[in-house]
């Protein structure tokens, strides 16, 4: 067997495409304006500023005075969050809602808010890794500020109601905010239409670049100023625009949802393939939801061994993949998206995430087949706790 | 996370993988819940580890470190191998990340382990000798 280069870890980042490369490039060498200057160059920069925030803005359904660029999800879910709870706190809400398994962007900023005296309702999931949005309707109280809830989950990349807890959010009156990072891109998103009122999203999980990112905040919503100085973003985030990375973004989101359907079709039956190959193996679980989930992820927990172990082994055949296991968190711990859904910690150590996009082949998924089965079957023969298993043996 | 040549290779190819059916003391350490446990076998003579394998559950420190451990203690003396510590088979390694020290941990405790138990077989109270066994933190 030939080792093959296999990149299906698009839910950690994805390679800056050749088309958003070829449009940033000039403005590094002679392209370069600063966007607040008022001579031509300057003025092009801030153009080619504002065409960037046109394609963002209509990739998701959203006016372009409604995009604010930051410098990644992380940063715009701080902001949507902590912001919304700053001001809302003025009129006496001081009550969040959000979900047990959200990104650590959110999930920490809700903590900190804690800190700071906010109350917070995690709305659980289900063993499927939906959340039911009336938990989300019975979690809303007098002085609930903010709902957030992500779009899809990184890990085992389950597609959550969106719609709905919108709507439930709206007759409550309460702002609704989802963390969409993986999500754009994969799944249609029109902002408007479902009545999303902040949404954060990331460039380099859709070809862009590490390092730049945009929240979407409805016309009428106000957000206290991020970062104070210049008037950049409309003097809420100021700072010298990143011209070249805000351009590499219009075209990454441009690209990216164009085609979504077409490129769905092309990706789930591959990893349809995957996920029924993999299974194949005993012991073996998929984790989220079969159906809505985003078409390139899947997540399955390979009892008896643990993840990294797992992760290395691939990687000597060319593989790069990713997993829930504490080793890879440099905790004890599990991942928490894992252990929301009801897995045993033990299982949770064992899991596997691939995340395929179309340039993954039916050839590809093949040898990831046949790599698999032998990295799996030599790290159990190794392992303790598969002896126990094989005897009938707790292992806890 | 980076780890050295040494841990990678003692990942990629772990020397002394699997079972001693007729050990003479084994030893078990670590749990599935925080994701690694070893599985040490020792055969001794004559107060000399003549053999020693491994069974490790857990990350590529955890292979790694379980690997070093028995060429650690490999052809010596039960004094020698209860004189091994979790630097010396970290050094061997030319180091591992801060996070994956307990790793090197369980390894020296996987190793005092299956020696009690030779104690223990033996007849002689090995709580004089071996000393506690440590079982890593919940």
């Amino acid at each position: 067997m030939e080792k093959k280069f296999i990149y299906a870890d698009n839910a950690a980042t994805t390679a800056v495409s050749e088309e958003v490369l070829n449009a940033m490039l000039p403005h590094f060498t002679t392209a370069y304006g600063n966007a607040s200057s008022i001579y031509e160059l300057g003025r092009n920069a801030q153009r080619d500023v504002e065409i960037a925030r046109e394609k963002v803005a209509s990739a998701i359904g959203a006016f372009p005075n409604e995009i604010f660029f930051t410098s990644c999800g992380s940063e715009s879910d701080n902001w949507a969050i902590k912001g919304t709870a700053e001001r809302l706190a003025k009129k006496g809400k001081k009550h969040i809602v959000t979900s047990v398994f959200e990104h650590h962007a959110v999930l920490h900023t809700a903590e900190y808010l804690e800190k700071q005296g906010f109350e917070v309702t995690y709305v659980p999931v289900d063993e499927k890794g939906l959340i039911d949005p009336e938990n989300v309707r019975r979690a809303i109280r007098e002085d609930t500020a903010l709902v957030t809830i992500m779009y899809a989950n990184n890990e085992i990349g389950t597609i959550q109601p969106i719609n709905e807890i919108a709507e439930i959010c709206r007759e409550k009156n309460v702002l609704f905010h989802t963390d969409a990072v993986q999500a754009v891109g994969h799944v249609e998103i029109d902002v408007h239409k479902q009545g999303i009122d902040m949404l954060s999203l990331s460039g380099h999980k859709i070809h862009a670049q590490k390092g730049i990112g945009a929240l979407y905040v409805r016309r009428g919503i106000s957000l206290p100023n991020l970062i104070h100085g210049g008037g950049q973003e409309r003097a809420k985030r100021a700072g010298t625009e990143n011209v070249p990375a805000i351009v590499g973004l219009g075209v990454a989101i441009e690209s990216a949802c164009r085609n979504i359907t077409e490129k769905a079709e092309i990706i789930t039956p591959r990893r349809n393939r995957l996920i029924d190959g993999i299974l194949k193996l005993p012991f073996t679980r998929l984790n989220g939801d079969r159906d809505k989930r985003l078409p390139g992820n899947l997540n399955i927990s390979i009892e008896g061994i643990e993840g990294e172990s797992l992760l290395l082994m691939l990687d000597m055949y060319g593989i790069c993949a990713s997993s829930g296991s504490a080793c890879t968190s440099g905790s004890l711990d599990p991942s928490h998206v894992l252990l929301s859904i009801g897995l045993k910690h033990e299982i949770a150590h064992g899991s596997l995430r691939l995340s395929i996009e179309e340039d993954v082949t039916d050839e590809d998924v093949d040898y990831i087949l046949e790599v698999i089965p032998k990295v799996v079957d030599r790290l159990r023969s190794m392992s303790p706790v598969w002896e126990k298993m094989m005897k009938g043996e707790k292992y806890e | 996370m980076m780890y050295s040549e040494k841990v990678m290779d003692h990942f990629s190819n772990p020397r002394n993988v699997g079972e001693i059916p007729d050990a003479d003391g084994v030893g078990e350490i670590g749990n599935a819940k925080c994701g690694d446990i070893m599985k040490m076998y020792l055969k001794i003579n004559d107060g000399i580890i003549t053999d020693a394998k491994f069974k490790t559950f857990g990350c590529g420190a955890a292979v790694a470190t379980s690997s070093m451990a028995t060429e650690l203690i490999k052809g010596k003396s039960i004094d020698d191998a209860l004189k091994l510590t979790n630097d010396a088979v970290v050094d061997a390694l030319d180091g591992l990340p801060a996070v994956k020290i307990h790793c090197s941990v369980l390894a020296e405790q996987a190793v005092r382990s299956a020696l009690s138990d030779y104690y223990t077989r033996q007849g002689v109270d090995p709580l004089p000798i071996v000393g506690e066994i440590h079982m890593p933190e919940e």
